[in-house]
């Protein structure tokens, strides 16, 4: 049953992700690919939509991944997976345990989290590094360097870099997002 | 009933208008809750956020419903929480049905294929953005190549093992640490 499996993945992802939607990508990204929900790029393609769409990423990606597997029920399952975990937990902390986050315990666990969801985070961007860049997936995988990809991100890093000097919030994701359209467009159909 | 409806129309408005997840959603949050309606006080707010970071899931459905509770209760949290869920839900579903013809367009893959690289980079700024944030304690460091050597290995070898492991085994080594420190003062203090 496709609804109760989008439900309950989600609702492992929300219950055990740390630091909102991109401490929650690399999660999903192990979820989708284990179970054939999505491919790498349709992976990357939906963060994509989520990331330049407003609202939450997470709860952006939960209908998304819901949608392609389940249609509205499946999105509506997906969403609900993981919005619930952090809405009874809130209303746990805001009614019950207002202290919550001044135990010594909590604070001594959450002093090991932070460090790993950034490792989590860093070592996902690797690995999609090195399966778009470079056509690495496994050990044995054939290598393959897409030349254009690294036009692109070289274009985003000077583009980024000007920018900072200047402003130091950047330029935001969904202006970075537009710019490498254009040049996906430029590069890839010629 | 009034506040009722103000809270949803709000909570409805910052999810259509923020992009770019909840730390982008917290600050038009602040601005609606504190600065404009005075319903909560700035103090309160940043205690808010700092519950919204540090539990799990969504950080913009931890304030939506941390908010909501503070404001009107069970029902407050109930409708917050559904408000800013709302505009991306009915966004992302109508997107996702016209999603796979629009990217059968060539010229629509190709921009795609220009995207996935963007997105690569914006993963790789969100984790070196929380590296910057992070003390450089020798803790931190072990705990962060630990994880990012061991999951490429793991990937690399197609060895599965989930990252649901990962979360806990560190959450229980920041347990562990904290316990060692104390035994070690609680020596330190008998000598």
């Amino acid at each position: 049953m496709i609804y109760l499996e989008l439900f309950f993945t989600f609702l492992q992802i929300g219950t055990v992700s740390f630091g909102g939607g991109y401490g929650m990508i690399s999660l999903i990204r192990e979820q989708v690919l284990s179970r054939n929900w999505l491919s790498e790029t349709d992976f990357l393609n939906m963060i994509a939509v989520s990331e330049s769409t407003p609202g939450p990423i997470a709860v952006n990606m939960a209908t998304f991944i819901g949608a392609s597997q389940g249609g509205l029920p499946g999105s509506v399952a997906a969403t609900l997976g993981v919005v619930l975990p952090s809405f009874i937990i809130i209303l746990l902390i805001a009614a019950l345990i207002r202290n919550l986050l001044k135990y010594k315990g909590v604070q001594a666990f959450l002093s090991g989290i932070r460090p790993c969801v950034t490792g989590l985070i860093l070592a996902t961007a690797t690995l999609l590094f090195f399966n778009t860049f470079l056509g690495i997936q496994q050990l044995h995988s054939p290598f393959s360097i897409d030349v254009r990809a690294f036009a692109i991100l070289t274009v985003l890093l000077i583009l980024q870099h000007r920018k900072k000097a200047k402003n130091p919030k950047g330029i935001p994701p969904i202006g970075l997002i537009s710019i490498s359209a254009c040049l996906g467009i430029i590069l890839y159909s010629f | 009933m009034k506040t009722y409806v103000t809270l949803f129309l709000t909570m409805l408005k910052t999810g259509l208008f923020t992009f770019g997840g909840g730390y982008a959603m917290i600050a038009l949050l602040e601005n609606e809750f504190v600065s404009q309606k005075k319903w909560i006080e700035k103090e309160e707010f940043l205690d808010m956020v700092a519950i919204a970071e540090s539990t799990p899931g969504p950080i913009a459905i931890n304030a939506a419903t941390y908010i909501g509770y503070k404001m009107l209760r069970f029902r407050g949290a109930l409708l917050a929480t559904v408000g800013v869920c709302i505009p991306s839900f009915i966004i992302i579903y109508i997107i996702s049905l016209f999603f796979d013809q629009f990217l059968s367009l060539t010229l629509v893959a190709n921009a795609f294929k220009g995207i996935q690289v963007c997105v690569i980079y914006l993963i790789f700024s969100a984790g070196i953005k929380m590296l910057k944030g992070i003390p450089k304690t020798p803790f931190n460091i072990i705990i962060m190549t630990f994880v990012i050597s061991a999951m490429i290995i793991t990937s690399f070898l197609a060895v599965r093992f989930s990252t649901l492991y990962y979360i806990l085994i560190c959450g229980m080594c920041g347990v562990s640490m904290y316990l060692l420190k104390r035994l070690s003062k609680n020596k330190e203090d008998a000598a």
